[in-house]
This record gives structure tokens, sequence and C-alpha cells, in this order.
């Protein structure tokens, strides 16, 4: 069974920012599940519907079997969720705010008590248990708000960027711990994520989004296979790249390219083959080049090929 | 767990918060104590000008300091919600099961349980200037009238909190609206000394309502019925305020 699955969630904000248009997939149950996407694309408005917390405008969605609009309550009950900004109380402590989550989440007195130091001893936070939250760490802010969220052992979990503003030792062992809670507790866990690594790492499957909706969905390891060759960065140091592009786009073997200010992108069957090529005809039309890498498919070259940008703001691409 | 249940988790939440600001105690409790020290002194001579159904200004003054004093703290409980809505506590309360009604009723109990408690405080006060109060049953209707008038105006300044959202906008709505209620009542003059259509205009203002009951002791000719219905119409106040704010709630919830 899918423990989630949403359908053609569109919302729009105001009169025409169209945040979801016809927003569509579903992960099975026990899943981790990543979407992919520049600023603006519509990440946290999805996850903010499907936690109960906004309406979408048209579409249905339903979490751990439960109908969003007509079961909000059974939804509240079967999930956990990290928003993108930390919502703990900076006037509480760490357990404090445990506590209080489990109870509002219908706990018991006994089990919230043990499940709250459980978490903290999990997320490494013993020590800072009882101290206010004000006095934490980023880092600690962060795990203590991915311990809320698991607090009353939800079937789903939405994580909303959940390693952002964590330093890259922090973020390692969040993935570390994410990838265990994941593999242990047979947790369904929707992630959203600026960082390819981290999808790459911890999702099985991810969803790459733009503009509100998915543009394409597989595992990472089909996502990279489906893109043949190399891709050729040019760097042309400070001559912008619209003309250079159609220099190289005239070459033999050359599959894509895109320019983007100083920088060209050309993906190619061969980069060893390819780069003499190309340096030899930049240089003959008079283009200077500054650099040249070679680079194997990553997600990150997935994300272009299939939103003909670089991993950047829709904000500003919309500009 | 139920309505009742949440509502005193949620009241316990607040209340801890407010019990780790120790500045914030200190002003609680000084501020009607000044007032009550600052007003007595004040108008010390006013209650030579006929009236005034009793000899000490103290005594008609200190029900009137413990209404106003119960007054601002219901007016700007908003504040609290704001800080909440902010720092996205409100939105993560939002993903849990819990009660919209228990999120609003945890705030206005708290802000009845702390005008009572500074009731308490002016009543004490007033006792060391001389000031009898009534007796037991006295300060039990003044005691209810401050904790009732609390928590009525609580609800509805958490509601224009979850409106408007913003700590500007709350200000001045409550600016607005709340300060004619306090000038429009009886709180710092005698009845017969307000001009006949203020007068009549008072008889619908809940501050007033509050006043009048927790006043009942100085006042010759106040029935217990008349006692009795006022704290009834306060009770009826704040059920409506909570209802009020329940519902922004849902305006809130429909703007996310
Ligand atoms: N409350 C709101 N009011 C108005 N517009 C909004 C609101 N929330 C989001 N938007 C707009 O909807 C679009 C999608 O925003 P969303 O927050 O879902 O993006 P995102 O993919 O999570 O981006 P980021 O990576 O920056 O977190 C953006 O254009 C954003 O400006
Ligand atoms: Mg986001």
């Amino acid at each position: 069974m899918d423990a989630v699955v949403v359908s053609g969630l569109e919302k729009t904000y105001g009169k025409d920012v169209r945040a979801l248009d016809g927003m569509t997939f579903s992960i099975p149950e026990g899943q981790v599940f990543g979407l992919l996407g520049p600023n603006g694309a519509g990440k946290s408005t999805t996850v903010r519907i499907l936690v109960t917390l906004t309406r979408p405008d048209g579409g249905t969605a339903t979490v751990a079997g439960h109908d969003l609009a007509r079961e909000p309550d059974a939804v509240r009950r079967a999930i956990g969720y990290v928003p993108q900004a930390s919502g703990v109380d900076r006037e509480a402590t760490g357990r404090e705010n445990l506590v209080l989550q489990g109870r509002l989440q219908g706990m018991r007195n006994a089990d919230t008590d043990r499940r709250a130091g459980e978490l903290l001893e999990l997320f490494s936070l013993d020590e800072k248990a009882n101290a206010l939250v004000r006095t934490y760490s980023g880092g600690q802010k962060r795990r203590l708000d991915v311990a809320m969220g698991l607090m009353h052992r939800p079937q789903v979990l939405f994580l909303d960027e959940p390693t952002t503003g964590l330093d890259p030792e922090a973020r390692a062992a969040m993935w570390d711990e994410l990838a265990r809670l994941a593999a242990a507790e047979q947790l369904t866990i929707l992630l959203t994520t600026h960082y390819l690594e981290e999808a790459d790492r911890l999702a099985e499957r991810v969803a790459i989004v733009s503009r509100g909706k998915v543009v394409v969905e597989g595992a990472p390891d089909a996502l990279k296979r489906d893109l043949r060759g190399e891709l050729v960065t040019v760097d042309l140091g400070s001559s912008a790249s619209d003309g250079a592009a159609k220099v190289v786009e005239a070459l033999p073997g050359i599959d894509d390219v895109l320019a983007e200010g100083q920088r060209l992108f050309a993906r190619v069957d061969q980069g060893a083959q390819a780069v003499p090529a190309i340096l030899g005809a930049l240089d003959g039309a008079g283009f200077p080049v500054a650099a040249v890498t070679v680079s194997r498919p990553s997600l990150d070259d997935v994300y272009l090929h299939y939103t003909g940008r670089e991993f950047r703001s829709d904000d500003e691409a919309g500009k | 767990m139920n309505a009742v249940g949440q509502t005193l988790v949620l009241f316990r939440r607040v209340m801890r918060n407010l019990s780790r600001q120790p500045i914030w105690i200190g002003f609680m409790l000084v501020q009607p104590m000044f007032w009550l020290l600052l007003y007595s002194q004040l108008f010390r001579r006013i209650t030579d000008l006929h009236g005034f159904g009793t000899v000490s200004y103290v005594d008609y003054l200190t029900p009137g300091i413990a209404i106003m004093t119960a007054f601002f703290s219901g007016s700007w409980a908003g504040m609290g919600m704001i800080e909440d809505l902010d720092r996205g506590v409100i939105e993560r309360f939002l993903t849990t099961p819990a009660l919209r009604s228990a999120i609003v009723w945890g705030r206005i109990v708290q802000s009845g349980f702390v005008s009572t408690l500074q009731a308490l405080v002016v009543l004490l006060v007033g006792l060391a200037l001389g000031a009898g109060n009534g007796g037991v049953l006295g300060w039990l209707v003044i005691l209810a009238a401050s904790g009732l008038i609390g928590a009525g105006l609580a609800g509805f300044s958490n509601g224009i909190a979850l409106l408007t959202r913003r700590e500007e906008s709350m200000i001045a709505v409550a600016n607005f609206i709340s300060l004619p209620l306090l000038f429009f009542s009886s709180i710092l003059i005698a009845r017969s000394l307000i001009p006949g259509w203020m007068r009549g205009a008072s008889l619908a203002n809940p501050v007033e309502w509050a006043v009048r009951a927790a006043r009942w002791h100085v006042l010759p000719g106040t029935s217990w019925g008349q006692i009795g219905l006022y704290l009834g119409l306060l009770v009826v106040f704040t059920a409506a305020t909570g209802l009020f704010a329940t519902r922004c709630f849902s305006a809130y919830q429909r703007t996310l």
C-alpha cells in the first residue's frame, strides 16, 4: 500500500503565484522519498498541505490511508512534521518540548516521559535536555526538531530541509541517524532538500520538482544512468556565453548545450575526445576560455537536464 | 485527551513560560500596588464630592483597580499568541490532533488566573491601607469579577492577534476597541458623576459589569440578584470571546 498518494494538487497564493500546478506522486510504505527542487519550486507548499496546515485549491491526497480533506485528525495522528523553520518553544527545555508534543498527540504520561528520554539520548541531547531551547546551538535545535517529529512514533515523517543550516559534520551525522531510522522503524519519510547529495544519500526515490510539478521521478541511480555520457563545463572568464553556445552547438557529437552567464554546459559522449574540439572551436571564434571541467553525471546533471537550468531559484528564474 | 485535559496542558505551558520571566512577575505584582497607592493619594479628597456611597476612597478604589489591572492583562493577552505564531509554535500545534479551542482556552484560562492573582494583590494592599472590601464575600466577588473580565478580554485579544498577526496592528486594534471600554466605565469615578448618556452606554460594557459586581459592597442598594446577573453576563462574555477566538483560528488557517 502507498503511505502517501498525491494527485493533482494545486495551490495559488494571491492572484497569480502558482505554487503548485498539478503536483502528483506517491510513496510506498517504508520508503524514503526525496522532493528535490530549487527555491520556490513548491516543496514546502506540498509538505504543508500534506501535514494539514494549508488547504489545496484543487487535487486530492491521502496520508497513511486517510483522506486529507475528510479525516484531517486521523492524518495528524499518523504523521510527524519537521518544518523548514523550527517550531519549538524557545522558552521551554528540550524535554518539556518533547513531553508537550507527546501529550498533544495523546500519549500516556509514563510513555511520554520514557520516549522523551529515549529521543534525547538518540539525538545526543541528553546534556542539554533540561536547558532552555533558547540556549541551543543551531545543530542542537535542528536535532530537537527531528526528535519532536518522531515523538509519537508516527507512520509517516515529513522532513522539510532537515539539514539546512547544519555544518558538514552535523549534516553527515544527521544523515546517518535518518538512514538508520528509516531502516529500523519501517518509517515512510518524505524529505525535501536542496542538497542533491542528501537526496542521493538518503532517498530510495526522488522526484525533481519545478514550478509546482514533478518533472522527473525515479531512483537516483536510474536517473543518473538515463543520462548518457559526460558533462563538459566551460568557464569563459569574462565574456557572455550565449554566442559561444552557438559555436559549440555546431560541433558534431554534442547533445545538449546550455549557456548560463559566463558558463557553458555541454553533454557529450566522451569528454576526453570532445574537449579539444570544443576548445579549438571556441578559440577559433575568439572566445577566451578560463577553465574546463569534465564530470560524470550526478543528480545535479539530472536536474540540469530535466529543468534546463542549473540548480537555482525558480523565484529568480521567473524574473 | 479530552478538551479540558488539552486546555490544562496548554495552560500549564503558558504559565510555566511566564514563571520564567522574573521581571514580568515583578511587574505584574508591583503595577497594581503602584496604581492603588498612586490613585489613593491623587484622589484622596474626591469623596468629598457627593455621589460616593462610602467615605473611604480606598474602599471605593480597590475593586476598580483590581478590574483595571485585569483589563490590561486581558487586553494584551494576544501578544503571547503573536509570539507563538511568529515562532512557528502554533503551526506545530495545528499539525497535532490538539483542538483549536484548547489552544485558545489555554491562554484565556491563563489570563483569568493571572488577573485573579493580581486582584488578590490589590486586595491585600487595600487591606493594608484600611479597606475591608466587604469581607470574605466581597473578596470572592472581586476575585471572580477580575478573573472573568481578564479572561473575557483575553479571548477577544487572542482573536484579534490571530486576525492581525502583527504586534503593531494588534496594539492599534486593542487600543481602538478596548480603551473606550475602560473610559465608558465607572472604574475611577462615581457613577452618578458620569453624564447620563455615557451612563446608559456603559450598561452594554463588560468592563462596567465587572466594576459593578466588584463594587457591590460600597454601593448601597446593590442586590445579590444584580451581582449574579453581572457575573453571569461576564461568563457569557467570556464564552462568546472564546468562541470568537476559536473562529479566528479557522480564519487564520485559511490564509496559510
Ligand atoms: N504564504 C504564502 N503566501 C504567498 N506566497 C507563498 C506563500 N508560501 C509560498 N508562497 C510562494 O509559493 C511558491 C512556492 O513556495 P514553497 O515555499 O513551496 O517553495 P520551496 O520549494 O519550499 O522553496 P524553498 O526551497 O525556498 O524552501 C513560491 O513562489 C513562494 O513565494
Ligand atoms: Mg521550502
